[in-house]
């Protein structure tokens, strides 16, 4: 490993941008998720890591600034996605149980 | 070593979002998932957020991913069947998804092209003493709204998943 790289690579430190466009590469891929998946709890689990996806910005201009209001921030945005996945996995449990499918596009009753 | 660690679990992050996205069967969409966050909780060591690492690790990849498992196998959730419904974002929505990315990678590099590189170590004000501390002092407001929330939430759960309903 050390011969492969030169020994000052081990001592680069990381830009500001590279966890920047991290996030947003992990917010696309939330929301590619979101848009071609079929399944409801597949879905359910996008909009989780695009939360997540912004809490590593939270966290990284928490880093940046040298406060601590964006981790405070981060740690809101983790207590409503966890009250959130309750009431919504128990939509999906009641969804479920009236329509016996998890295929989103069977749930069209609002549709036209 | 900052370089290395963050190249090696962006790596993993990203290609555990990838096999979230592509996977068929729910359960290893939920696998990946938890890839993805115990990675990111590696993530907000290197920038110094100790504490928001530890919620990380118990709340999202302990409770949540727990919950969204619970879910699956109770509904003995299957793979996926592939319709072709999506209409217009079968077409659009994967040029536009990397046009969104490109220009906010351009934005981002060009407004943070000045920015002093994150360094390891040269943040440590991420401890539970200093976050517990701002918590309950500017933003005890915000928590308690917080504690209504949930117990809101946990109403809701209870009378949706209840069996008895209509």
């Amino acid at each position: 490993m050390y011969s492969l790289f030169p020994p000052e690579f081990f001592q680069l430190s990381v830009p500001l941008a590279a966890y920047l466009i991290l996030s947003a590469i992990l917010f696309t891929i939330g929301v590619a998720t979101f848009l071609f998946r079929r399944s409801i709890i597949t879905v359910f689990m996008a909009i989780e890591l695009m939360l997540n996806a912004v809490n590593l910005t939270f966290v990284t201009f928490s880093n940046h600034f040298g406060k601590v209001d964006g981790q405070i921030f981060s740690f809101f945005v983790m207590v409503v996605a966890a009250a959130e996945a309750a009431v919504g996995l128990a939509i999906i449990l009641m969804v479920f149980r009236n329509r016996a499918t998890l295929q989103i596009d069977d749930f069209d009753t609002l549709k036209n | 070593m900052d370089l290395v660690l963050f190249l090696t679990f962006a790596l993993i992050a990203v290609a555990c979002g990838l096999n979230m996205a592509l996977q068929r069967h729910p359960v290893s969409s939920a696998l990946s998932l938890i890839g993805v966050m115990v990675s990111l909780a590696v993530l907000y060591v290197l920038l110094g957020a100790e504490f928001i690492a530890a919620a990380q690790l118990v709340v999202y990849s302990g409770a949540i991913m727990v919950l969204f498992l619970f879910v699956i196998m109770l509904l003995n959730a299957g793979a996926e069947k592939l319709t072709k419904k999506a209409g217009t974002a079968h077409f659009l929505g994967l040029p536009l998804l990397l046009i969104l990315l490109g220009l906010s990678s351009w934005v981002i590099t060009t407004a943070t092209s000045h920015a002093k590189p994150v360094k390891f170590g040269a943040f440590t004000a991420g401890g539970p003493r200093e976050v517990g501390w701002e918590l309950f002092t500017h933003y005890v407001l915000p928590f308690e709204v917080t504690s209504i929330l949930i117990l809101i939430a946990i109403a809701g759960a209870y009378r949706l998943a209840n069996k008895e309903m209509d």
